[in-house]
């Protein structure tokens, strides 16, 4: 099954990747590639057997509602590029996700 | 052509908890930004999310108390998508297998009541906060991580409404339901309860759905009105000019009192969802959903009939009084103290509504008491005061909290019965009006009322009507 470069560019995109036109081939390929073996993957016969997220059935932990303490802010902020007062400081963004 | 709308709303409910939906950090607003975070709500490589017991609670009542039916081994997904105010770049959210399906809420419109069909409930995270920069700053947005994390259920109603005024009745329906159950503070303005609406309109009788656009950033129920009514005759007029309505996400502008098109933002929409492999299938036993459905309150329909039921009020006292489960309590208190449910319900949805409203305020925040009213209604029973004199001590009580026999005394309200020193009053106006007194003995027998503001101007309203009618009516015969 082939990956067209379009599909690829789709996906480079939500991903927020910038491919030059060789890696845009190079990916069509193997990403085709992939695909392919999934296809294989279907030819097994499934039938009975649920979706399989979690292959082992252990009980889901809870938390209890307790407030634990946050980091400082500081802290918090250490790791970022830009920041000013407190905030994370970032590219003007109108609009929504 | 007549058109009718179809309208299906998305309501987010930031739930009260007091730490957030996978870590312990606390959700508190109005803090210092960045200040309730750590490396699980910040995504930082490695870190685990751990589900909180009381956020999975809080969303299995508002399940139940909507009749919804709860899957017991529901998923958590991955929403992807890129956004400052989402620090993993995806959302924890649920996909296939929400918490729950099915459901439904009743509404009342115009005296027509209906049922509005729920999807689907299912427990999320809710992003972070973006400040958008102003001046200098302009070409920058800010980011405060605090809400990062907070746990919220999304309720997805059916597109079972047809009119801004549904729209509105549902969104206060589910509201009144969240407020009972106590699991949301339902504060439109600091965002605690968001509202979204797929609109789409079709020629009335028809069957198919037209193409719907999604409304987004309508904060307040006025906003909500208003942005359905303009998108509605929004999407009319282009039909009706021959046109198509897109398929498109569209904000609600309330200064300019218009939806305005995010065009562009599409391919933003493939969130490429996939179960979240950190989190297991969350259970839900049988045992504590019993537990949960077995402590969940009355809730504000069933109070309503109940309250027609048993203190036999008209319906729609019984829905006002009921809105509020604070209110309907109070409601409840003061007619054990003073067993006259329609007196009592009349003063509250005059006098006590009037002062909440004005004020903004919850019953429980002010400092009236049942008690308080109820001594109030007494003293007009008993002739101490006038029923106009108890408004003007309502008042002061209202603002005060002091006992109303007390207010009475202080500011010498006391009404005034007392034949002998009404009689002087009641001459003394006679002997004032020659001209009226003439046209009254000549059979204008209405100037009766104007004699008895004459008096009630004198006594500052004290006087006791009955008794000044009275001596009226002997002094005139």
């Amino acid at each position: 099954m082939g990956i067209t470069r379009e599909e690829v560019r789709h996906v480079a995109f939500l991903a927020r990747l910038e491919l030059t036109p060789e890696e845009e081939e190079l990916y069509s390929e193997q990403l085709a590639r992939i695909i392919d073996y999934m296809e294989k993957l279907k030819e097994l016969d499934t039938t009975g057997i649920g979706p399989t997220t979690h292959p082992i059935p252990t009980p889901n932990p809870y938390r209890e509602d307790k407030v634990q303490p946050s980091i400082p802010q500081e802290e918090a902020l250490r790791n970022a590029p830009d920041k000013e007062r407190g905030f994370f400081k970032v590219p003007r963004i109108i609009g929504e996700g | 052509m007549e058109f009718e709308a179809v309208i299906g709303l998305e309501i987010h409910a930031q739930l009260r908890t007091e730490s957030k939906l996978f870590c312990g950090c606390s959700t508190r607003f109005g803090s210092e930004p960045n200040t309730q975070v750590c490396p699980v709500c910040l995504g930082m490589p490695g870190v685990l999310p751990v589900l909180n017991r009381r956020a999975v609670e809080y969303a299995l009542k508002m399940a139940l108390a909507t009749g919804c039916r709860v899957n017991t081994n529901s998923r958590f997904a991955r929403k992807n998508y890129f956004y400052p105010d989402l620090p993993k770049g995806y959302q924890i959210s649920q996909y296939e297998l929400p918490l729950a399906e099915k459901g439904e809420v009743l509404i009342e419109v115009e005296g027509r009541r209906k049922r509005v069909g729920i999807t689907r409930i299912h427990l999320e995270e809710d992003a972070g906060k973006l400040v958008h920069g102003e001046g200098a700053d302009s070409r920058y947005s800010f980011v405060d991580l605090n809400r990062a994390g907070v746990p919220l259920i999304e309720i997805v109603t059916e597109p079972d409404i047809r009119s801004p005024d549904e729209a509105v009745a549902t969104l206060k329906a589910l509201r009144d339901i969240l407020l009972y159950l106590e699991i949301c503070d339902c504060n439109m303005e600091e965002g605690s309860l968001r509202c979204d609406a797929n609109v789409s309109v079709r020629p009335t009788g028809e069957t198919t759905f037209g193409t719907k656009t999604e409304v987004k950033n309508m904060n307040s129920f006025r906003f909500l009105r208003n942005a359905l009514e303009y998108e509605i005759k929004r999407q009319i007029e282009v039909i009706e000019e021959g046109g198509k309505v897109v398929q498109e996400t569209r904000l609600w502008d309330p200064s300019r009192g218009v939806t305005v098109s995010m065009r562009g933002k599409e391919e933003a929409h493939d969130y490429r969802y996939f179960p979240e492999p950190d989190l297991l299938p969350v259970p839900v036993e049988e045992g504590w959903l019993e537990e949960i459905k077995g402590g969940l309150p009355e809730l504000p329909a069933e109070k309503a009939e109940r309250f027609v039921r048993e203190y036999g009020l008209p319906p729609y006292d019984a829905g006002v009084l009921t809105a509020s489960k604070h209110l309907a309590l109070f409601f409840e208190e003061c007619v054990r103290l003073y067993p006259k449910p329609k007196v009592v319900s009349n003063w509250i949805m005059s006098e006590v509504l009037k002062e909440l409203n004005r004020e903004n305020k919850d019953i429980k925040d002010s400092s009236l008491t049942p008690d308080l009213l109820a001594s109030l209604l007494k003293l007009i029973d008993e002739g101490v005061i006038s029923g106009k004199i108890g408004k003007t001590v309502f008042e002061e009580v209202y603002r005060t909290g002091k006992d109303p026999r007390k207010v009475v005394e202080e500011k010498g309200l006391v009404q005034i019965a007392d034949r002998d020193a009404l009689k002087g009053i009641v001459e003394e106006v006679l002997k004032t009006h020659p001209a009226q007194v003439e046209q009254y003995r000549k059979g204008k027998e209405g100037l009766i009322g104007f004699f008895v503001g004459q008096v009630m101007k004198k006594t500052q309203g004290r006087a006791n009507p009955k008794v000044v009618n009275e001596l009226l009516r002997e002094a005139l015969s």
